[in-house]
Parts: structure tokens; sequence; C-alpha cells
């Protein structure tokens, strides 16, 4: 066991899945000699052979067809795009092949694609790098969507990502690859997917959450826990198709309810939160449910991140106008 | 037959379509008549009138709403099937929507490509052994896919190749480039067929593009070219098992593009091709009829006659009628099925769906 940061628990999932099963094909812009642009790959083409994790031309729906026809073949493909903004250039081979195929299909082939991409802000990029777009790709029937609050979380969801024969979009906010440490087993382990996980017990109120986001919430009860609140985090971890019971069962117990979101507030997945516990869960409510979630705006340059995403501070408010309803 | 120099055909396309016969069924080039023996000549005909028969069914067909979505093939059987013929069973075919002769001549059967005409998801249900997808509705989107299926093939050993098919219209597309320039770069096994027929639903050809032949685009990848006429089933099957062997053996993707047309509608939901083109000009393809051609040319040889073709007919009813009643017996579908066809692994929020449907139906 050894504190690892969450681009290396990302490298680790990866190593262990190439030494268990040959079909797995890791792929994309600079994952070859470069290890990519954020070292998620890094040794592993030295390590397993330019026939298994390889660079390809510069161009997101050749890299997601190559996935696609891989997978035809019987191969376990993990693509890279080397960030989520891009998967514009990308999106028929993502929600009109990759999606559908096995429903195409009447699910006679599998499609064990795990695409991995890097998003989210804080980190002065430049424009269309830092866009939270989960809400797109959770919108589309077939995918899973999952993103990691952690280190621990990564590793785990990323091996099962890539053990699951159905397809998932596997989203790695970039501001927690380096910002935080946690204890990571050496060997694999899976994470289940489809599953949401209570970070925190609490019984005033619950915070819904997922990514850096889950982290800023949890500094936030921090907090609030010194005001006399004690606030249940709850962590998402698969954004589709939501762990419903969870949420449910949280809801129910604390009766209030504030979803955390970086993306805007028209965009991420906070709606589908937000209709499920409207039609699940009303009666358990002694509050409107709170959105904290970015301006309907697009993306802002650098300069603006600050001021226009969400953090501690409104994430704490937005729990007081919820308490105190 | 004459080796096709591939070579040096990556720099330079052959602006001249290859041909091997004229208007009238006989050879005028038989430096690249293939190596095909009376009774394969024999089946590239069966399949080619096979193709005209079920096209002219399938429309009467729809006519009378027992089939579905439909897009007429006559005139493209040299294209479809001369190029399909060439291929192995363990080749792996993507095509369009329009590329359904290949699919039933791959091993599909006609009663499956029926049920996905009607809209059956049954149909595309592909037996285990059957190397193919479902014909791909958006336009381009195969070509990316083929690189990854050849790049599949290869890593795997495979004497195989994967091979797709597009249109004019479909070489305008991002992913007409990709799909070609990932193959190339990946020298992968892949046979790229762009199927001329000179508009796209009515946006004429030379629309799509200032290159001179869509065999030019290939030039910017690094791969060869060839230009063949699409309305001679020999030429086209010259080309297309030339450029397997050359692929095979491992030296990389190929493009040919077929120069061919198509009588009907671009489908048959509204499309009116008076539109957009000239009596004159249907007129002019249709003299030069890829099924006409085959079938003079294997009279000629002594091979075929009219009362063959009658009883061929009736054989080829025959199939058709009774894959039609296999679609008329098929159950209907359900949306539970749908549910749990989706995922391999059924995630709860699905399986909650799937609960309230069923109780909903057990009241």
């Amino acid at each position: 066991m050894a504190k690892l940061t969450m681009i290396k628990a990302i490298t680790a999932a990866m190593d262990e899945e190439l030494a268990r099963d040959e079909k797995v094909q890791i792929f994309g812009e600079d994952v070859g000699k470069n290890g990519g642009v954020f070292r998620a790959t890094d040794g592993l083409q030295a390590k397993y052979g330019k026939d298994r994790v390889f660079d390809t031309p510069l161009a997101e729906s050749g890299i997601m067809g190559l996935a696609n026809g891989l997978a035809l073949t019987g191969f376990r493909p993990v693509p890279e795009i080397q960030f989520m903004g891009f998967i514009y250039e990308a999106f028929d081979q993502i929600a009109g092949q990759m999606a559908r195929y096995r429903f195409r299909m009447g699910g006679s082939r599998e499609f064990p694609i795990t695409l991995r991409t890097p998003y989210g802000g804080g980190v002065h990029t430049p424009e269309l790098h830092s866009d939270s777009l989960e809400g797109l790709v959770a919108q589309i029937p077939g995918l899973r969507v999952v993103t990691p609050s952690g280190p621990y979380d990564a590793k785990g969801l990323l091996i099962s990502a890539i053990r699951s024969n159905d397809p998932v979009v596997f989203l790695e906010h970039m501001k927690l690859y380096r910002s935080m440490r946690e204890e990571v087993p050496d060997e694999a382990y899976t994470v289940p997917l489809d599953k949401a996980e209570v970070k925190q017990a609490g019984s005033d109120v619950t915070i819904i959450s997922y990514a850096y986001m889950l982290q800023a919430s949890l500094q936030a009860a921090k907090d609030l826990e010194k005001q006399g609140i004690h606030a249940e985090v709850l962590d998402l971890r698969t954004l589709a198709p939501l762990d419903e019971d969870t949420i449910l069962e949280s809801v129910k117990k604390t009766g209030r309810v504030v979803i955390v979101q970086e993306a805007q507030k028209q965009a991420g997945v906070a709606n589908q939160v937000a209709r499920l516990i409207g039609e699940e869960g009303i009666l358990y409510l002694d509050a409107p449910i709170k959105v904290v979630a970015a301006p309907d705006t697009p993306y802002p340059f650098s300069q603006g991140e600050e001021p226009w995403l969400p953090n501690k501070k409104t994430i704490e408010k937005a729990v007081l106008d919820t308490v105190n309803f | 037959m004459k080796q096709l120099d591939f070579e040096a055909l990556k720099h330079s396309p052959s602006f001249k379509p290859l041909s091997v016969l004229n208007e009238q069924g006989d050879v005028v080039n038989e430096d690249m008549m293939p190596d095909l023996t009376d009774e394969q000549l024999t089946e590239l005909y069966k399949q080619m009138l096979w193709s005209r028969i079920v096209n002219d069914r399938a429309t009467k067909l729809n006519r009378q709403g027992r089939l579905g979505f439909f897009a007429p093939t006559a005139g493209e059987e040299a294209s479809q099937l001369g190029s399909n013929f060439a291929m192995d069973k363990g080749d792996f075919l993507l095509g369009g929507y329009r590329d359904v002769p290949q699919l039933v001549k791959h091993g599909l059967p006609l009663a499956k490509a029926f049920m996905w005409s009607k809209g059956m998801v049954n149909g595309n249900k592909y037996p285990e052994d059957l190397a193919a997808v479902p014909p791909q509705i958006i336009i381009g989107a195969q070509y990316v896919q083929t690189a990854g299926v050849a790049l599949g093939l290869k890593k795997k050993g495979a004497k195989q190749l994967a091979y797709t098919y597009t249109g004019d219209g479909g070489t305008s597309q991002g992913d007409f480039y990709e799909g070609m320039n990932f193959a190339g770069s990946f020298k992968a096994p892949a046979l790229f067929f762009v199927q001329d027929n000179l508009y796209a639903i009515s946006v004429p050809a030379k629309v799509q593009t200032a290159a001179k032949d869509f065999a030019d685009k290939a030039v910017a990848v690094g791969i060869p070219s060839i230009i063949v006429d699409g309305m001679d089933a020999l030429a086209v099957y010259a080309a297309s098992r030339q450029a397997r062997d050359y692929i095979v053996a491992g030296n990389g993707p190929v493009m040919i593009e077929t120069l061919t047309y198509r009588y009907g509608p671009h489908t048959l939901s509204g499309d009116d091709p008076k539109r957009y083109r000239t009596k004159e000009e249907e007129d002019a393809w249709h003299a030069k009829d890829p099924v006409v051609r085959m079938k003079n040319f294997l009279t000629k040889k002594g091979l075929w006659s009219d009362d063959k073709d009658k009883a061929y007919t009736e054989e080829v009813d025959k199939e058709i009628d009774d894959a039609m009643k296999e679609v008329e017996s098929q159950p209907a579908e359900s949306v539970a099925e749908y549910l749990q066809d989706e995922y391999e692994v059924t995630p709860p929020a699905i399986q909650h769906e799937l609960d309230r449907l069923n109780s909903k139906e057990g009241k």
C-alpha cells in the first residue's frame, strides 16, 4: 500500500489490466513514448510494447472509430481523448455508434470500450480544455459515465470499467490528478460501477456531488460540522445510469438536498438527480432541492474561472439556505 | 491476368477507368480478364440477377407496406457484387444502407435483411461467425470503423481484410479521410470502395469536390487507388481481387472508385430523381446495364440463356417468398427486450424501469 496521486492510481489500473488481459489496447494522441500529456500512460509502452500501447494520428473521430473497430474484432480498447472538450470531434463515434452498437445488434456483439478523458476546471487551460461535458454523455442511453473523486476510487473504478463488457466513458477531473493523495493498494481491486457511495454520514442534509466538487463538498461539510450541521455527503461515482436507491435512501434520511456540480446549471447531471428526487422522493423533503452549479455561459477563459466556478463557500451558503428554510 | 502496379498507383491513380467488357458484353481487355472458371462466372452473374430481382420485388413489397426502408440497388449490381465476389468469407464487411446485397451474399440470411428493412432488431442479431456489421446509416462512419477492424485483423495475424463502401457524397465527410488515413498510417488491411453513382440524393458529384476524381483523395493519405467501370462486373472483380491480394500480403490499404449509376430513387421514402436528373442521362446509363452486359457475355460463351434466366427468376422469387413468410411470422418486439439487450450487465436504474414495465404488464 502506498499513498498515490490520482494520476498514478490511473496508471496503476491500466498497468494491472494490460498485464491481466492481452486483449487490452491503449491508444490515443501522445500516449506512447510520451506517456500522455498528463503522464497517465507513463512507462506503459516501454513495458507492454507498441502493439499494446500506441500513438494514433491526431483525429478524435478516427480514434473512436478505431476503438469501435477493435471491439468488433474481439479487443478491449481503452482509447484516450486528450481533453474532454475535444469529444465534439468524435461525437458520432461515441453517441451514434459506440453507445448503441450492442443495442443495434440486439445484444449479439459486445463493446468493451473504456474511453478515458480529462476534464474539469481550475487549472487555467486554453479554451475547450476544461468544460464539464458529462451531462452530454450522461444523456446517451447505452453508456455508463463514471468519474472518480480521488485516487482509491480511480484505480478501482477504472479496473471495473476496463473489465466491463459495456462501453464506459471514464472522466478524470484534472484538478484531482495531483492535488491529493490516498492509500491505494498495490494489487488489483475493483470499485463497483452503478454504485454511489456515502462518503460521510450525516443527518441534517444530503450533499450530492462528484469528482472535484465532491472534495469541495467534503471541505464544506467539515466547516458546517463546526456550526452544528451534520451533512451527509454522497459521491455519485457513476453519473449514468444513476444509483437511484442510494440517492433516495439518503434523501429519505435527511429530508434536505443540495446537489453540487461544476457544470453549468443547464448541463451536468444535477437536473437528472433533481428529477429523480422530484418524482420518487418529494414527500421526504422538508425544503426545496438546491442546486449549486456554474452559471449558464460557455466555460470562461482562465481569468474568469475563479468567480465562475462553484466552491466551498457557495456550497456552504446553499447548505445553510436549505437547512434554515 | 496482368498485375496492377499498386505502388505506382499510390502516386498517380489511373484516371482511365479499368474495363474488361464493353457494353455488348465482349471482352475488350484480355489482359485484365480475371481467372474465373465458367462456374464462377455464372455464379457472379446469378448474384447480380438475384440482386436485380430482389430490388424489383422489394420495391413492390415496400409499396404494399410489407417491407420498410429500402435503398434501391438496380444499376449498381456490378459495383456491389463484382467487388464482394472477390472477398473471402472471413473478410469483414462494413457497408452503408444501400449495400445490403453484399451483406446477404456474405452470409446474412435474406429474411434478416428484410427484417432490418422492416425495422426489426432481430434482423441485426447476427450469427456469431458472420464477419459484418449492419448497414451504416451515418455517411462515412463505417470508414473509421473499418480502420479499426482492419487493425484488429492485423493484430490477430489473420490473412483477412476489412472492406467498406461509401458513395460520392461520403467522400466529403471527415471520417472518409480519417478512416483511410488511419488505415494507411497503421498499414492495416483495409479496402475502401467509393461507389460513385453521380448523386448524393440530389447533389451532383461535381459539387462535392474540386478534386479531378475521388480517387485523387487516396494520394493524400499515401495509399493506391484505381478507377474502374462500375457497370462492368469483370472489371470490378479484377481490380478488387488484385487489391485484396495486395492488401492481404501486408502492403496496406487500397481505395477503389467504381463509376456506376442508381436507376431508382435514393430511397423509397419520397425521393423523385426527375427533380435532378434528365431522361437522356438515365437512358445513357441504362444502355450500360451491368446485368445485361454480363448476361450477353455468358450467352455468347454458351453458358447462359433466356430459359435459364426464367428458371432462376422463379427460384429467387421463391427464396423471397420464403423470406417474407419468416419476416411476417416474427413475434412482436417488446420494450422489455430492448431494456435487457441494452447492457450486458443491466444497471439497477434500468432494472427498475424493467420492473415497473413488467408490473404494469402484469396488471
